[in-house]
Parts: C-alpha cells; structure tokens; sequence
C-alpha cells in the first residue's frame, strides 16, 4: 500500500533526468521491477495519472518489465523460477541454492520530446 | 519522434540518500541503532522491553517506535527511558524521511544504543532503509516455518534473526529445519536466535551478541575521536 509514495518517487526521478537533458515532455517511462521487491505495478498504474498531471510527465505512459525471480542450484548449476514453497534443486534436489534475480526495481530509461524549435542539447 | 534517454536509477534512492544521513549523524553521535521488523504480533515490543530492561544498566537507550497508538512506547517509557512516537498514521512502514524527522525529538548525545520499532508488516518495511546498523528480524512459531518462503526479501534483508515464541513450539509441531533451510538460501550465514521473550529461553546468546556488536561500534568510535 506505499505505491503513492514510490509513485511519487518514479516522477521525481524521470522528471530530474528529463530536466538535466532539456527535454519539453515525457512521453514513456521504462521500468524494471522484480518479482521480489513486492510491488504492484497495477497500484502505480493507478496513481500514475494524479501524480504526473501538470508536470512533464503528464499524458506518459508507463512501461513494466518484469523479472522473475530466479534460483541457481550450486549443486548441479541449473537455474529455475523463484517459487514460494521450498528451496530445492528440481533436477538435482540439492539445497544449495542462491538467488541469483528478481530483485530489481529501477527506472532503466525515459522516452523524451525535446523542442523542435530549439536545437538539440548534447546528452549527457 | 522521441529520443530514449537511460537513466537506471534505483526508485528507492531518495530514501537511501537520507538514510546514509541518518547514519551519519547516529555514527558522529556514538550512537549504536537498530530496527526491529516482524508481522504484527510477532513480539516487536516484547523483544525490545526484554532487551532494554537486560541492557540499560550498561548503555544509554533510546526507543523510537511507529506506530498509531503510543500504548507500546508507554510501557517502555515507563522503564524512564527516552521515546519517541512516529505516528504513522496506519502508514505500512517507517521510512527514512519518518525517522530523519524524528531524530530531534532525541538527545542524540545522551544515548548509546537507539532501537526503532517499525510497523508490523513483512513486506513493505523490507524495502525502506533507515539508516541504522542493524535490521533484527523476529519471527515467532506459531507464525509457520513457511514464513522466509512467503516473505523472502525480509528475511533476506536481516542482519540478526530472532526466531520468538520458541516455548510454544513443541505444541505447534513448527518445522525448525524447513524454516532454517528458507534462511539459508536467503541470507547465507545470517546470525539466528531461537528464543522466547516470554521464558527467557534462548536471550542470553541474542543479549550476548548485540552488547558485543555495541561494544565493538562503541570502541571504534573513540578511537575515531
């Protein structure tokens, strides 16, 4: 229940970023959010268009890749999906396992209009 | 035509910003901290009361405590130790800004040891660094031993475990080694307390290996001085 906060946060970061390089308008942001880090990209969906009205970002659309969370067997090397239930090899049954994905929760990039009128700032 | 601009900023990072400010301004104090998380009555405040009533003799301590009602932070304050009520307003977790807002509310400089008792939640507190040298998880028995499966970034966000409520095991047929398995492959290594705040059982070794957690900041400390 504190996607308006993180909602908030997601703004705050894309709207720096489009600052520094000059851009007029947001047009999609691109996030990465695992499957652990227990975010409901629904719940910032639902924000999304309160928090971004009035800013660059307004009218944007928000873009989620997800990752599975992901388990490595050091015994046997195989690599499978997180499941919530046991930590065991399927393959080799080992216990030895680490997890090796699914935890990200980043903003990887933002698509951006800059002024046509105006020439074009060198990105940083 | 629009342009990509990269940017691969952690969402969290206006959080983790302030709580390296926390951390700062508790390490020029001298102040060794602490966070306790674990779902709602899972013996958040018990753990606390048991462990400033063992240690108060020996440090300066301080509580912080989100909550919406100040009832737990009366029973502490009643040992006439310094508290502080974040009210959080039915929030689901402290975050850095809370406790940054708070710290004035304590005389840094007359503590040694601050504990912060976040909401009881599994999930969310998780996520919200707060700054301090230690994240004690507590789960309890009649929780399930299902618990480090269900909740994995919890868990595996702990520096210190404390499994509570160990007296009632023998009558809820709890799975030690499941549980233990799920911690394993979580948090490789992590320092694990079975004990019960009710019976003492097991609070020694978790008393033991905080005061020389403490010792060790508090030494490292003058000799920075």
């Amino acid at each position: 229940m504190h996607e308006l906060g993180i909602t908030h946060s997601i703004l705050n970061i894309a709207v720096k970023h489009a600052q520094q390089v000059g851009a007029i308008r947001i047009k999609e942001l691109n996030l990465v959010i695992g499957e652990m880090s227990s975010i409901v990209d629904d719940s910032v969906q639902f924000y999304w268009e309160m928090v971004a009205q009035g800013t660059l970002a307004e009218g944007s659309t928000l873009n989620f890749r997800r990752v599975a969370g992901r388990l490595h067997c050091d015994g046997c090397g195989h690599e499978f999906a997180f499941n919530r239930q046991d930590f065991v090899c399927p393959q080799c049954q080992s216990p030895q396992i680490r997890i090796v994905g699914g935890e990200e929760f980043f903003l990887e990039s933002i698509d951006v209009d800059f002024d046509p009128e105006k020439q074009r700032p060198v990105q940083p | 035509m629009s342009t990509n601009i990269p940017i691969v900023e952690n969402i969290l990072n206006a959080n983790d910003l302030l709580a390296g400010q926390i951390h700062d301004r508790l390490e020029r104090a001298g102040v060794f901290s602490f966070n306790v998380m674990a779902s709602p009555g899972g013996g958040k405040t018990s753990t606390i009361l048991r462990t400033v009533r063992t240690l108060m003799g020996e440090f300066r301590v301080g509580v912080m405590d989100g909550d919406i009602v100040p009832i737990d932070l009366e029973e502490l304050a009643k040992m006439g130790i310094p508290v502080s009520l974040i009210n959080t307003g039915g929030n689901c977790h402290l975050d850095a800004n809370m406790v940054i807002g708070a710290l004035p509310t304590l005389d840094l400089n007359a503590l040694d040891l601050l504990i912060i008792e976040n909401v009881g939640n599994l999930v969310c507190p998780a996520a919200f660094k707060l700054g301090v040298d230690l994240n004690v998880v507590i789960a309890s028995v009649p929780e399930g031993a299902d618990k480090p499966y269900k909740y994995p970034t919890m868990f595996r966000g702990a520096d210190v475990l404390l499994l509570n409520k160990m007296d009632l095991c023998e009558y809820q047929g709890f799975d030690l080694e499941y549980f233990k398995h799920g911690i394993e492959v979580l948090n490789p290594g992590v320092a694990f307390f079975p004990l019960s705040c009710r019976t003492g059982e097991g609070f020694d070794a978790w008393i033991d290996w905080l005061r020389a957690k403490i010792k060790t900041r508090s030494a490292a400390t003058h000799v920075g001085q």
